[in-house]
């Protein structure tokens, strides 16, 4: 019997001695994680190195620890924190809380898709205006024939704001703290062109626009970028659901509802009628 | 603020035609009382009345559950599956682990992204041969957009036999389902991709699809529909590997990593 093997480019291990299942080293693209790593490089560099390969340059893993604090927490008001809280308000596994955040935040309005797909366009688009006129206003044409996704049609264009009239603040300040560190092409090229590529898009930049413009400048591909944006959004969303678990179902919002095909109470039964 | 706002618009009360409960009093189910008028329902019946707002006939749903039983493998070795055994060997909860095999097999290879475009490019072909297309051009034209069809070829046995279309056909033929047009459909794209260069053959994908389409389901609607498609066969799973000692279940060695990484070097 040949015993399964694991093709990697990223981990290594070495068993200890008397023990195939206990690993004694472990490296990560070459370099010792327990041994060296843990005492030496950063969160933000260690997160670069096991998805690039490589040890980030210092304003590299800067601009990366910038993204993740603006990440961390949408707030207990956007749809993938309030489904941590909605799970964990009930008392539901860690694992469920965090697994709620994740299938809400995953989304192409506002979540990691949307941030999977504004990546795609900073590929295609770079820094040509023209290009984004084009792809923002792509001809019904060209999606025609296409694979059928499981995702949803964008409804607005992908790292723009979807309702907000105005370039948020956050957003605003998030966009120039990561200016001043990372020098690259994608956000510079962002900073000086926003009302521009605004107008294009006919609503505001988004942090899911910035976080693509800057995921992409460090190199990283959509999915890649996507996968992170999913990973950096979930401390908000573990920190607000405990939070609220703590406080019990009484103190959570409940939401009144309106049934406009309401058949009012009944006695008869009448299961069959098709 | 602009007044023109969605999201003023979905402040207020949650509009809702799909339902709601009064508890200790009744629940609503699309416009339906549940425990007055759907009491006795079919599980499957309500479910898809859940999401298209239609019931359908016994032989319908005789089909349908035979579409989800036919698919259900309690082999750990698949991946979806894989994903409750690990749960389970790691001692997990039994919920937690059936909901991420279940997500996990929306996949691309097989599973819902396939499940999906399958649905659709029946539909679509089947539009374009009634609008007087060619099938042969039509097959050929979404090779080329998009490389491969789902439904055709298998990820482990591209050219095998699909095991479960025997069953399935049968079971259909039963119900008088076996000869739709979307089925016919089916069947004449395998011809085409047999007969060309490409040599695969259709598999349960399509079929279960052309089905679902003769049915009346969308392709959305189908999507829905199959979500608990592989679901049976999980809980085996789940439940052997937990029945095994702790973290038994497919265990590597260290010596199993093939690693083909950088070597050592330092920080």
């Amino acid at each position: 019997m040949t015993a399964p093997r694991l093709r990697t480019a990223i981990w290594n291990e070495e068993a200890a001695s008397g023990d195939p299942f206990t690993a004694e080293s472990c490296y990560c693209h070459g370099y010792d994680v327990f041994g060296e790593i843990l005492e030496k490089a950063s969160y933000p560099e260690y997160l670069y190195l096991l998805f690039r390969g490589e040890k980030p340059a210092p304003a590299t893993a800067r601009a990366l620890e910038i993204l993740a604090v603006a990440l961390a927490n949408p707030g207990p008001r956007d749809p993938s924190v309030h489904a941590a809280m909605a799970a964990g308000v009930g008392g539901s596994p860690a694992a469920a809380v965090l697994m709620a955040a994740l299938a809400s935040g995953a989304g192409v309005s506002g979540g990691a898709r949307e941030i999977f797909r504004s990546m795609e366009l900073w590929q295609t688009c770079g820094c040509s205006l023209a290009a984004w006129q084009q792809a923002l206003h792509p001809s019904t044409e060209k999606s025609a024939g296409q694979r059928r996704s499981v995702w949803p049609e964008n409804e607005h264009p992908p790292g723009f704001a979807a309702y907000s009239p105005q370039f948020a603040l956050p957003v605003r300040q998030t966009l120039a703290a990561l200016s001043r560190v990372l020098s690259a092409d994608k956000l510079a090229w962002l900073h000086s062109q926003r009302e521009a590529l605004e107008q294009l898009a006919d609503s505001p930049l988004a942090m899911t626009g910035v976080a693509a413009a800057a995921l992409t400048d460090l190199g990283f591909s959509p999915a890649d970028g996507e996968m992170l944006a999913l990973l950096l959004r979930l401390p908000g969303a573990a920190a607000h659901a405990l939070e609220q678990g703590r406080n019990g179902i009484r103190h959570f919002p409940f939401f009144t509802i309106d049934i406009p095909n309401d058949p009012g109470p009944q006695t008869g039964d009448s299961y069959g009628e098709r | 603020m602009n007044a023109e706002n969605p999201l003023i618009f979905g402040e207020g009360p949650l509009q809702s035609a799909v339902g709601g409960c009064f508890p200790g009093e009744r629940a609503v189910f699309r416009g339906r009382d549940l425990h007055a008028h759907l009491r006795d329902a079919d599980w499957l019946d309500l479910y898809l009345f859940g999401i298209t707002g239609r019931q359908h006939t016994p032989e319908q749903l005789k089909v349908l559950h035979a579409i989800w039983v036919n698919t259900s493998y309690p082999d750990a070795r698949l991946w979806n599956n894989r994903v409750a055994a690990l749960a389970g060997s790691a001692r997990s909860t039994g919920t937690l682990a059936l909901a991420a095999a279940l997500a996990t097999s929306e996949a691309a290879i097989y599973g819902r992204q396939i499940d999906i475009a399958c649905a659709d490019f029946l539909e679509r072909a089947q539009q374009s041969t009634q609008a007087g297309a060619n099938l042969d051009d039509v097959v050929r034209d979404e090779l080329k957009r998009n490389r491969s069809i789902g439904g055709y070829g298998r990820p482990v046995a591209r050219s095998a036999n699909d095991e479960r279309i025997g069953p399935i056909l049968e079971v259909a033929a039963r119900q008088g389902f076996a000869n739709g047009k979307h089925v016919r459909l089916a069947f004449a794209i395998e011809e085409i991709l047999l007969n060309g260069r490409w040599r695969m053959r259709m598999n349960y994908a399509a079929l279960a699809a052309a089905l679902a389409l003769d049915i009346g389901l969308t392709p959305n609607e189908y999507y829905l529909y199959l979500f608990p498609a592989f679901l049976a066969g999980m809980p085996p799973c789940y439940i052997e590997a937990s029945q095994r000692p702790a973290q038994t279940t497919l265990p590597l060695r260290c010596s199993a990593i093939d690693y083909v990484g950088p070597d050592r070097r330092f920080w």
